[in-house]
């Protein structure tokens, strides 16, 4: 160990464990929410991402030579593998989630020299390599409501490809609401949601949505992150799908729809907020949080995925080291805000 | 008067209660005393005692060296046993000089006297009064307060702040002295606002510390200034100098600029109490309160302690248990400096001492990957980004971490006191800013070395140039030598013409040295024949000496002139021969050279004769002036005629040979005149032309006609 000489001499009971740590507890009612509405699919896959997250974190620590415990004890690995879990449709088959946390630990962090170094947000790395080479296994979502399929049967779907009543997988899944509301041909938006098909399943996606920002209230509470990722990326987001749809109804989606339906509580509040990837100082925060927002936008209208936090997230991580450049904030007793990356004020 | 907030800022526990339980104590009388002639920002003191000297208490031992510094003074009576390197209280763990003495345990006094009333001495006596006290900055940093009293020369102070603020945990110190003598603190409050005259005086407190809040208020109360004693919230750092000036006036000081630029001067209030001290009753800096805290000992308390008294008397006093204590703390927990030896003495600015267990201060965790989380940003006051401070320092890329504003850190630990990785992240800075300072310093060795290079090689191209110029001046002496003896075998060797030539070449250098000297002779000739003229006029005296000078002067002066001629015609008869013998070889050889040469003889020639005359003329002039029967006269005369004579020879040769080319001599000289007149005309009036139009026009010829000038004058030059 090194000698440390230098004050401070005490410091604050917080560590970077603790702080996952109360990341993993607020994800607990969103996961919960999905295992009531959704089947036990959700918990299944979270079972497969904790455990081969870890093996793989395992594995790379000690191909790096390094202490086992002091590694693995910081949580990390199993925030990545809550994240990615939720994130794959919860019958997906279990090499899906294999193998996407193979990448995420792997390839979204370790290459990059472990925690703290990696420039983007390792489980939305995982999600878009899975989503762009499996498109089938990543767009079978399963229909909420009461004939939910029990647990056996989600085990032999996953595990086997059929369940055990041989019901195949068709019989269970359905499309999410973004799906319908994306492809839905010449009808109007209004239309879509006075038909059967969104209104039978709006609703729960909606309970998730609120679980998800309950979870991401009490972290604010705990200050595990500050308010300004969120709130502006939810902000830009409400702010640009109002305009559109003020302008043309029709066409475009509500803002309520854009918040409450698709990942964006989850994105808002957990994954854009992940600190080793996003902005620096707050007010690069603020820039970080409303780019993500806008993207989402863009890409849910424009763009050829019905739900883009994950892309638009991954944009961002991109242009994070250029935000920082120019997002500085002005120090005690300097004028202005360094505009240059040589130092000019 | 409102309290602002500064950005940041943490909330450690206090652990300020338990040595505040019991009062002030005295600190034992230690066997040794050990004093560090280096205890305040600036130069070391100057020991003024010997190994062997018996001291009073409070006698100065050592005199402030430059403007920056602090005198020393003896904390009690005793012996001189050694003045040498000792363990002194610094982070590196280094000995520095200090002044050793044994105590008698007597305590006697010198003779001192207080100021009377310190409003009637002039501000500077009262500035040096209180530096010779040894008064410096006791609240950590150790400024020499006459310095700072200085202020008020050259800035305009428009605040005074008091700053009793004492942020970090466990240390009272200040809080004690408040509670004790809050009188003293207002009365050198008076003082200090009587040499800087501050429009507003603050004393900023935290509102941690009630007893001592209400003590001042009575005591600022009884005095006749408007001190207003403002309360801010508990906060670390707030005591910070920067920090407690945003949170009293909201005015941030400028990076790399002291508060006084903004109008502002702090002061802690040990000093306060210290300057009302030496001036009332003349007694130096020699005793300071100490907090002994810590789980280590068996009861923390507040200690008078007199300077140079080693920790282990204080430990020994507070009862310390060995076994338990795991770490000593000078200073705070947050900013202050882990001691390995105890047995380092109390100075000016140590305000506490922590002796602590390792559940009480446990060994921080080892530190782990920065994820960024962004918390340090929000608690560092300076308004830093610590974390890029951090990756920068981590990979020695000290340039980027200057540029983040490095060296507005003021180490005050709150980043790393919030920090979820335990990364020691004052240590890093530390080791950037170190980096950086050595960078600097090389460089500026570098450039120094540089310098003096230059220099050296300047030097050395001087010397060179100069025994360069000393050699020609000496080849142009042996020349002209040689070309006196080379004269004088002329008759009688034949010799070329180049070799003539290049002696009458030579010839003319010396000749033109001969007419330079004889010019310069002459000017002195004629000032002194002037200053004479005036001091016989004006009657004044020593007119004597001055027509001796005259005398030594015109003799000077008629010699020049003769070794003038002398060369001159050495130089014309050679020049004649050479012209002979090139004339000679120009029926064989009409090369240009020659020719040219020829010409330049000549040239040099028609010029030299022509000021042969002249001279001649004024000479006879002068002579014909000041002594018509001079027999000088003749001769002058003769010589006269004999220049004018050779001045026509020359002027009708040049007739000759301009004619011989097909020119009118006289009248190219009249055609080259009016040329020159025409351009000048051509310019006055380009320059009175009343419009653009008109100048322009009048410009555009110019050039043609300058043309046409400069060709004839150049065929004159070919013949003058």
């Amino acid at each position: 160990m090194p000698l440390r000489l230098s004050s401070p001499h005490v410091t604050r009971n917080n560590s970077t464990a603790g702080v996952m740590q109360k990341v993993v507890l607020a994800m607990v009612p969103g996961i919960a929410a999905l295992t009531l509405l959704f089947g036990w699919g959700t918990l299944i896959q979270v079972l497969l991402c904790v455990s081969f997250g870890l093996l793989f974190e395992a594995a790379a620590v000690r191909l790096r030579k390094q202490n086992l415990s002091f590694y693995l004890s910081d949580y990390s690995a199993v925030v990545t593998a809550l994240l990615l879990a939720v994130a794959i449709p919860p019958t997906a088959p279990y090499w899906v989630a294999i193998v996407g946390m193979l990448v995420a630990i792997l390839f979204g962090k370790q290459v990059y020299g472990g925690l703290g170094n990696n420039p983007f947000n390792p489980a939305m790395v995982a999600y878009a390599l899975l989503l762009v080479s499996f498109p089938v296994q990543m767009t079978n979502w399963v229909l909420p409501g009461e004939t939910l399929a029990s647990a056996t049967q989600t085990l032999s779907l996953i595990f086997g490809g059929a369940t055990s009543t041989g019901l195949g997988i068709d019989g269970l899944t359905g499309a999410t609401p973004l799906d319908l509301l994306r492809n839905r041909g010449g009808v109007t938006t209004s239309e879509v949601w006075s038909g059967a098909e969104l209104s039978a399943i709006a609703s729960a996606y909606q309970y998730v949505a609120l679980a998800w920002l309950a979870g991401g209230l009490a972290l604010l509470y705990l200050k595990v992150f500050t308010w300004h990722t969120p709130i502006s990326m939810i902000l830009s987001l409400l702010v640009l799908s109002a305009l559109f749809y003020g302008y043309d109804p029709d066409n475009y989606l509500d803002p309520l729809s854009h918040l409450t339906l698709g990942a964006t509580m989850l994105g808002a509040f957990f994954i854009a907020t992940d600190p080793v990837s996003s902005a620096t100082s707050t007010r690069g925060k603020l820039v970080f949080g409303a780019g993500i927002g806008a993207l989402v936008f863009v890409i849910r209208t424009w763009g050829n995925y019905p739900d883009a936090i994950a892309f638009a997230v991954l944009l961002m991580n991109l242009s994070a080291p250029l935000i920082d450049q120019y997002t500085q904030p002005r120090t005690y007793g300097h004028k202005g805000i360094r505009k240059g990356p040589r130092g000019e004020e | 008067m409102t309290v602002y907030a500064f950005h940041g800022g943490i909330h450690p526990p206090e652990n300020k209660l338990q040595s505040t339980l019991l009062p002030v104590a005295q600190a034992n009388l230690p066997s040794h005393l050990i004093i560090p002639v280096l205890q305040h920002i600036g130069m070391a003191a100057d020991p003024v005692v010997k190994v062997g000297d018996l001291v009073l208490k409070g006698q100065v031992i050592a005199e402030p060296v430059g403007r920056i510094s602090a005198a020393i003074h003896a904390p009690s009576s005793g012996r001189i046993i050694d003045i040498s390197q000792q363990p002194v209280p610094h982070a590196s763990g280094l000995e520095a000089e200090c002044i050793v003495i044994e105590t008698d345990g007597a305590e006697t006094w010198c003779e001192y006297e207080g100021l009377e009333d310190y409003t009637q001495i002039p501000p500077h006596k009262l500035i040096d009064f209180i530096r010779s006290k040894g008064i410096a900055g006791m609240g950590g940093a150790g400024f020499p307060t006459d310095v700072k009293l200085h202020l008020g020369d050259d800035h305009i102070v428009n605040t005074l702040i008091i700053n009793a603020a004492e942020c970090e945990p466990y240390i009272t110190a200040d809080d004690m002295l408040m509670r004790t003598d809050p009188e003293a603190i207002i009365g050198g409050i008076e003082v200090i606002a009587h040499l800087l005259k501050p429009h507003h005086i603050l004393i900023g407190i935290e509102d941690n510390k009630p007893e001592a809040i209400a003590a001042l208020n009575r005591a600022a109360e009884a005095s006749a200034l408007q001190i207003d004693i403002q309360v801010v919230p508990t906060k670390y750092p707030s005591g910070g100098e920067r920090q407690l000036i945003q949170l009293l006036t909201n005015i941030e000081v400028p990076s790399g600029k002291i508060p006084a630029d903004v109008g502002i001067v702090c002061q802690n209030v040990g000093t306060t109490a210290a300057i009302y001290e030496a001036v009332t009753t003349g007694r130096p800096l020699i005793s300071r309160i100490v907090t002994l805290t810590g789980d280590a000992l068996a009861q923390p308390q507040n200690y008078r302690t007199l300077l140079g008294t080693p920790f282990t008397t204080l430990l020994e006093q507070a009862g310390v248990d060995q076994q338990r204590l795991s770490k000593l703390i000078m200073g705070g927990p947050m900013m202050g400096v882990p001691v390995t030896s105890p047995h380092i003495p109390v100075i000016k600015t140590t305000n506490c001492i922590i002796a602590t267990t390792v559940e009480e201060m446990p060994a921080p965790p080892p530190a782990q990957a920065c994820i960024r989380c962004g918390l340090c940003e929000q608690a560092c006051p300076a308004q830093l980004l610590p974390q890029q401070l951090y990756w920068f320092s981590k990979g020695k890329e000290f340039e980027k971490a200057r540029q983040h504003n490095l060296f507005d850190c003021i180490e005050c630990g709150a980043c790393a006191y919030v920090c979820p990785s335990n990364i020691p992240l004052v240590q890093y800075y530390r080791f950037a800013k170190s980096e950086l300072r050595n960078e600097e310093l090389e460089q500026r060795r570098a450039d120094h070395a540089r310098a003096r290079f230059e220099a050296r090689q300047e030097r050395l191209e001087r010397e060179a140039a100069e025994k360069a110029e000393k050699r020609k001046q000496r080849a142009i002496e042996a020349a002209a030598a040689q070309a006196a003896r080379k004269k004088a075998q002329q008759q009688a060797q034949a010799e070329t013409a180049t070799e003539n030539s290049s002696a009458a070449s030579s010839n003319e250098a010396e000749v033109k040295a001969l007419k330079v000297a004889a010019a310069v002779a002459r000017t002195k000739l004629s000032k002194a024949e002037k200053a004479l003229k005036s001091a016989r006029d004006k009657g004044l005296d020593g007119v004597d000496k001055l027509e001796a000078t005259v005398a030594q002067l015109s003799a000077k002066a008629d010699e020049a002139q003769a070794a003038y001629d002398k060369s001159l015609n050495a130089n014309n008869s050679s020049l004649e021969i050479a012209k002979s013998d090139a004339k000679c070889d120009a029926n064989q050889d009409n090369s240009p050279d020659t020719q040219a040469q020829e010409q330049s003889a000549e040239e040099l020639d028609m010029k030299a004769l022509k000021q042969q005359v002249s001279i001649m003329r004024t000479k006879l002039k002068k002579a014909k002036a000041s002594d018509p029967e001079s027999s000088e006269i003749a001769s002058l005369e003769s010589r006269l005629a004999e220049a004018s004579a050779t001045l026509k020879a020359a002027e009708d040769k040049q007739i000759e040979r301009a004619a011989a080319e097909g020119i009118d001599l006289k009248q190219l000289k009249i055609d080259a005149a009016l040329a020159k007149a025409a351009v000048t005309k051509l310019e006055r009036a380009a320059k009175a032309a009343q419009n653009d139009n008109e100048r322009e026009t009048l410009e555009a010829q110019l050039p043609q006609k300058r043309e046409e000038a400069d060709q004839l004058a150049k065929k004159l030059a070919r013949f003058e």
